[in-house]
């Protein structure tokens, strides 16, 4: 089968290699028909992310049919259409009985690994990296769902791919980051970052109810986008996001801060961010934080910072003292994608929001490699970009 | 015209503007810290102010090429950077004969340095493209069936999680309020 394999940084190639086979009977092989480039696979294309291996295959935004099912699976059938979270998650330990499906205690088959540089596991993932269990990922014409009869998302027939591909990752991903906010109607929500997570951020807010959403970013397709969506927005390049953010709440500071950026944060536009990637490039850091400082320091007192952006190592210059003093609230994690996917799915059943709206470039995945560079580079208007093998 | 099924490939010319920029920080540190150890073996005592300047201008580029995902105006600087060098070493000499071989050397030295850099510089302009800056109209994709503020609330009903509530202690009096 063809997929989209890693090959070193800023080097994908669409590949020909070896169909996957059932390994576990909880197992299922689904033929995927839609997948999507994520803004989180960058960070494996820069190569920031250690663990990742030559021919690795990526992607773990995909839907499709099931082809095949392992014996002991009872909830799929050969045929079922599905989108599969791009958590792996056993649905017995601890924490999947808890809902915390993104630190499954199961899935991570590097599970040795994944103890000795986090403390602790975490779940497995699709598509990125060997620290999450080194699976294949959905950028293919097949793929291997482990603990399949868990996870996967039956999906009806008459709603298109594009309308529910996105249940996945970055809709929930952006649902749990204002969640975790516990939004009260009086809430501004600022949101660093307008793609494809910040976007639906921005949506959820709206949805959620809060006040005010100001979205934060530079590129000007991304702020039309978000202020389609109901948001006021901040051009960083143009602006000061503290003194916008400030008189847009009345000098107090908005009351929730969402990081929709993560580890890559545009390298050049503050004195920090120059300062993090000097330090990255003679490998003395390994992230940029420069939005969680200044959600920091822009937060109102007793405010909640809510972190869905990617983050990959160790960070510098964390002015903890500030968020320690102001009492804030600090949200992480990866996204527990199956607490929110029945409702997300009502949703837009329902037609309340229709997710295709993020949606730039369609393509094969042939033009996977050169599409991954067209979305690093924001070029061509490129906010989100979906693959039919 | 460039053969482009010939070039490197972008990862590949990303790696050797690395090594040279790992290469531009230890020339820059040895010409800014220690000039008189090298002024004196390729002869051109006297010269040290202009050496640090140099070494300054190396660790500039090479801080440059490290964090740059673009390496390509940064390796034709280091090009740059050579032929003033070259320049330098040529005409600096502090007539020292005994040094006169060393000189030469470091020229060899140099000019073997500037065929790589002129390399990597066409391998890297050879993998970017021209940055476009176009707008587009995306301001129509609201994602919503009705205008956003129409939409706001509409999921009042959704069920925040106990374990992802507000901590009790931290939430407003009264119900809130900015």
């Amino acid at each position: 089968m063809k997929a989209l394999c890693w090959h070193g940084k800023q080097d994908i190639r669409c590949d020909e290699v070896p169909d996957p086979k059932i390994e576990h009977p909880r197992d299922a092989i689904v033929k995927v028909t839609s997948c999507a480039i994520c803004g989180s696979d960058l960070h494996l294309y820069d190569g920031f992310m250690p663990g990742m291996e030559s021919g690795d295959i990526m992607g773990h935004e995909f839907m499709g049919e099931v082809v095949e099912v392992g014996s002991e699976n009872k909830k799929l059938k050969v045929g079922d259409r599905v989108v599969v979270p791009f958590t792996i998650c056993c649905g017995e330990c601890d924490q999947c009985r808890r809902g915390y499906f993104s630190v499954c205690e199961r899935s991570n088959r590097n599970k040795s690994v994944g103890d000795k540089v986090f403390g602790h596991t975490t779940a497995g993932l699709f598509g990125y990296t060997h620290l999450t269990g080194g699976y294949a990922g959905g950028q293919a014409e097949y793929v291997r769902v482990p603990y399949a009869d868990v996870a996967p998302v039956k999906v009806p027939s008459n709603l298109t791919d594009e309308q529910v591909l996105f249940l996945g990752d970055i809709f929930p991903t952006g649902w749990q980051a204002v969640v975790q906010c516990d939004i009260e109607p009086t809430d501004t929500v600022a949101i660093w970052g307008c793609g494809p997570v910040g976007q639906f951020c921005i949506r959820s807010a709206v949805m959620l109810g809060a006040r005010q959403v100001i979205a934060i970013d530079r590129v000007p397709e991304r702020l039309a986008m978000a202020r389609a969506g109901g948001a006021t927005t901040i051009d960083f390049e143009t602006e000061s996001v503290v003194e916008r953010l400030n008189d847009l709440t009345g000098g107090k500071g908005p009351e929730k801060c969402i990081d929709a950026v993560g580890l890559e944060a545009h390298a050049t536009a503050t004195l920090d961010s120059m300062y993090d990637r000097a330090k990255q490039a003679v490998m003395l850091e390994t992230d940029r934080p420069h939005v969680l400082r200044e959600m920091m320091y822009v937060c109102r007192p007793a405010g909640v910072l809510s972190v869905p952006g990617v983050y990959g190592g160790v960070l510098d210059k964390i002015p903890f003292g500030m968020a320690m003093n102001k009492s804030l609230t600090i949200r992480t994690g990866q996204t527990h994608v199956n607490r929110w996917t029945d409702d997300l799915l009502k949703r837009i059943e329902e037609g309340q929001i229709d997710p295709t709206f993020v949606i730039t470039h369609r393509a094969s995945l042939a033009d996977g490699p050169e599409l991954y560079k067209t979305f690093r580079d924001k070029h061509d208007g490129c906010v989100k970009v979906v693959l039919q093998p | 015209m460039l053969d482009r099924t010939r070039m490197p490939s972008a990862s590949t010319a990303h790696a050797l503007a690395r090594g040279l920029g790992w290469f531009s920080l230890a020339l820059g540190a040895a010409e800014l810290f220690a000039p008189r150890a090298l002024t004196r073996r390729i002869g051109l005592r006297g010269q040290e102010g202009l050496v640090q300047a140099c070494g300054a201008r190396e660790i500039t580029t090479g801080i440059g090429l490290l964090t740059t995902s673009q390496p390509a105006p940064w390796l034709w600087g280091r090009v740059a950077g050579d032929v003033l060098d070259l320049a330098t070493l040529a005409a600096g000499s502090d007539g020292s004969s005994r040094r006169r071989g060393a000189r030469g050397l470091a020229m060899a030295a140099v000019l073997g340095v500037t065929a790589l850099d002129v390399a990597a510089a066409l391998a890297a302009s050879g993998t970017e493209r021209p940055r476009r800056r176009l707008t587009y109209g995306y301001d129509r994709r609201r994602g919503f069936r009705d205008l956003p503020d129409r939409m706001r609330g509409i999921a009042r009903d959704a069920v925040v999680p106990k374990d992802m509530r507000f901590p009790e202690k931290l939430r407003p009096w009264g119900g809130g309020g900015s």
